[in-house]
């Protein structure tokens, strides 16, 4: 049962790759493999162009930022370059938390320089000359590529001071996170790099105005700024061709639950559930059914059986109610009941609310405890009012987006399996077995 | 694990304080400082915050507020061998709360206390990024046991037992 030293997804099948283009090709620990495969090309690149013209470029490419919320990637540059101050700062966001998903760490084992190669446009772009990477804790095999990776990088030249004759200077470091699921908000995640426990700040401001120690700040998504050196490269239209046309690119999928193939795949935005589960998940195993898929991560929407034909990008949520989130699909089969995939789930939401607003710390705990009735049979018709009540309570008054999107994944589930709710009223078990 | 031989307790204390001061200049080094405590003592007792505290000059209140909110920390002893079950939904449905009632029944313990022996404890996760291999057990940092059957879990303890 032992797996090896990283426990590897496999490639699901050769697919177009902009990401993974050379994750499992080169020695992630050797800076000359990745130079190699165009590595640090456009860097080199970047430098002999204007702050401006690389700003204009990530814009007119329509990237999109991979953590989750999609914001246009080259207009958070722009508010972050124009404001005016002594320092800045670029933060890679490598906290990857949400359950169902391991795209990061599979970019960050693979291709590290990539990330690196990101972050140093990223900073000449703004005008930043520091960048933080902060990673899961227990990500040990990403932590220990990415260390070698930046050592190397300092060797030759591409980091540290006068990148490349240039002027530029970057300094780069990594800090790990410890823990806590509300640290991959960014504002968190900025409060736990200054040494505080992660709780939230209030947004607006957002980090391009006041971020880390109070100056701007971009903080990006690992498969955000893994994007950028390509795009610089091979132009915005280039990359435009790719995806849809509000989702540009590509998008690196988590596929995990009962499925055949669970990996990760690099597909095209706007590719449809149907074809990550049969094309390249290999359907679902041991001859089950499918019952739904969670799209998105833990905060994303559960879609039914019938729903699949839902396009993965962006505007999904609004044309087909599924989330694009970081990118996961969680194959759930007939044999689990929807009260107990609810219930699997509030528990996680309600151990990782922070506890600063009440909405969240009181209403995750309310959440569980009634579903918790519903799996013993014990639910009343009240208490279904009640679940909405609550979700409907912390989407509009919780602090930060934990509390606001716990009524994502919740509401989905009484809307689409009622019946099932409604079997565990007055039920003397559950009726799914 | 913490040590009752008073030399070898300096010792430790001696390295975490070369640690200490190789980036107490930093800002925000906190959280950094108590990754590297907790590796050598392997929790962080009472007295090892307030030691951090002396050294880095600030509050016991501000390291206390900070050890207890990050799940990573931990302010009781641990087995010597942590076994980390993952019930994040995707090991959840491919049957993680199984394996981790085998594994309590197995080593007569609950979650987060360590067995008689010290050797073991065991902890519930979410999520440890290694989905596609679900159910996912980690034993200690980096031993990781994919698609773990309940019956199975007797022969992983079993690697265990003479270390
Ligand atoms: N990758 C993962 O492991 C996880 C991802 N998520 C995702 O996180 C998302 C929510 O993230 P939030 O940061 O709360 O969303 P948000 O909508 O507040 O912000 C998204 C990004 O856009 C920027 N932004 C938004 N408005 C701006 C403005 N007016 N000026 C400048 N910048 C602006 C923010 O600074 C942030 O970087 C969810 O969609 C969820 O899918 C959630 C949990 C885990
Ligand atoms: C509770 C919570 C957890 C989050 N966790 C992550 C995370 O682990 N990784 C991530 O990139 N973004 C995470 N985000 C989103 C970030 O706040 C932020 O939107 C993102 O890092 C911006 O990068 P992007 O524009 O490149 O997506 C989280 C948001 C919330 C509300
Ligand atoms: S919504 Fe939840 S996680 Fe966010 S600040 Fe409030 S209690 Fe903390
Ligand atoms: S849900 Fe268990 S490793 Fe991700």
């Amino acid at each position: 049962v032992k797996t090896p030293k990283s426990v590897e997804a496999k490639k699901v099948t050769e697919e177009e790759r902009i990401v993974l283009k050379r994750a499992g090709k080169i020695n992630p620990r050797n800076i000359e493999e990745y130079i190699a495969l165009d590595g640090y090309q456009s860097l080199a690149k970047a430098l002999k162009m204007r702050p401006e013209e690389i700003i204009a470029e990530i814009k007119e490419s329509g990237l999109r930022g991979r953590g989750g919320a999609g914001f246009p990637t080259g207009l958070k540059w722009e508010f972050t370059m124009k404001v005016n101050a002594p320092e800045k700062f670029v933060i890679c966001n490598a906290d990857e938390g949400e359950p169902g998903t391991f795209k990061d760490r599979l970019i960050m084992e693979g291709d590290p320089h990539s990330v690196i190669e990101g972050m140093l446009i990223a900073g000449y772009a703004v005008g930043a000359n520091k960048g933080y990477v902060y990673i899961r804790g227990e990500y040990y095999e990403s932590v220990d590529n990415l260390r070698t990776a930046i050592s190397q990088a300092y060797e030759y030249g591409l980091l540290g001071d006068n990148i490349l004759g240039s002027g530029f200077s970057f300094d780069l470091t990594v800090r790990l996170g410890a823990g806590a699921y509300v640290c991959g908000e960014e504002t968190a995640l900025i409060e736990s790099i200054e040494g505080k426990a992660g709780r939230p700040r209030l947004k607006p401001p957002y980090p391009p105005v006041k971020g880390l120690f109070q100056k701007p700040t971009v903080v990006n998504n690992v498969e955000t700024f893994a994007s950028v050196p390509a795009i610089l490269l091979n132009g915005s239209n280039w990359f435009k061709s790719i995806g849809t046309p509000s989702s540009p690119g590509t998008k690196v999928f988590s596929l995990c639950g009962n499925l055949v193939r669970r990996g990760i795949v690099e597909a095209p935005m706007g590719t449809t559930v149907a074809d990550l589960i049969y094309k390249y998940g290999g359907g679902i195993e041991g001859g089950k059914k499918l019952k739904m898929v969670q799209t998105g991560g833990a905060a994303g929407t559960f879609i039914k059986a019938e729903e699949i034909s839902a396009p993965m990008d962006f505007d999904s949520f609004k044309t087909h109610g599924a989330s694009l989130g970081s990118g996961v699909i969680l194959a759930i089969d007939d044999s689990h009941c929807a009260v107990d995939v609810a219930l699997n789930l509030m528990e996680f939401f309600a151990h990782e609310s922070c506890g600063k607003c009440t909405p969240c710390r009181e209403g995750t705990r309310l959440i569980v405890n009634m579903l918790k009735e519903f799996s013993k049979g014990r639910g009343s018709h009240e208490m279904l009012d009640n679940l909405y009540n609550v979700a409907y309570t912390m989407q509009n008054s919780a602090f930060c987006g934990l509390g606001q999107s716990v009524p994502v994944p919740l509401t989905s589930l009484l809307d689409r399996f009622r019946d099932e709710f409604e079997a565990h009223i007055d039920a003397l078990e559950c009726p799914s077995g | 694990m913490p040590s009752t031989n008073c030399a070898g307790h300096e010792e430790l204390y001696a390295e975490l304080n070369g640690y200490i001061d190789s980036v107490k200049n930093q800002p925000g080094s906190l959280i950094n400082v108590l990754h590297r405590a907790q590796e050598i003592f392997g929790y962080l007792s009472e007295e090892t915050q307030q030691h951090v505290a002396e050294k880095l000059d600030i509050p016991l209140s501000q390291v206390y507020g900070v050890v207890t909110f990050y799940n990573f920390f931990s302010t009781k002893p641990k087995g010597k061998h942590q076994i980390k079950v993952c019930l994040g939904t995707a090991c959840y449905v491919k049957g993680a709360d199984r394996v981790l009632e085998r594994l309590k029944e197995e080593l007569g313990v609950d979650l987060d206390e360590p067995t008689q022996d010290g050797k073991f404890s065991i902890h519930a996760v979410r999520c440890l990024g290694a989905c596609s291999m679900a159910p996912v057990v980690l034993v200690g940092e980096r031993d990781f046991y994919g698609k773990v059957t309940p019956d199975e879990i007797g022969k992983i303890i079993e690697k265990y037992k003479e270390e």
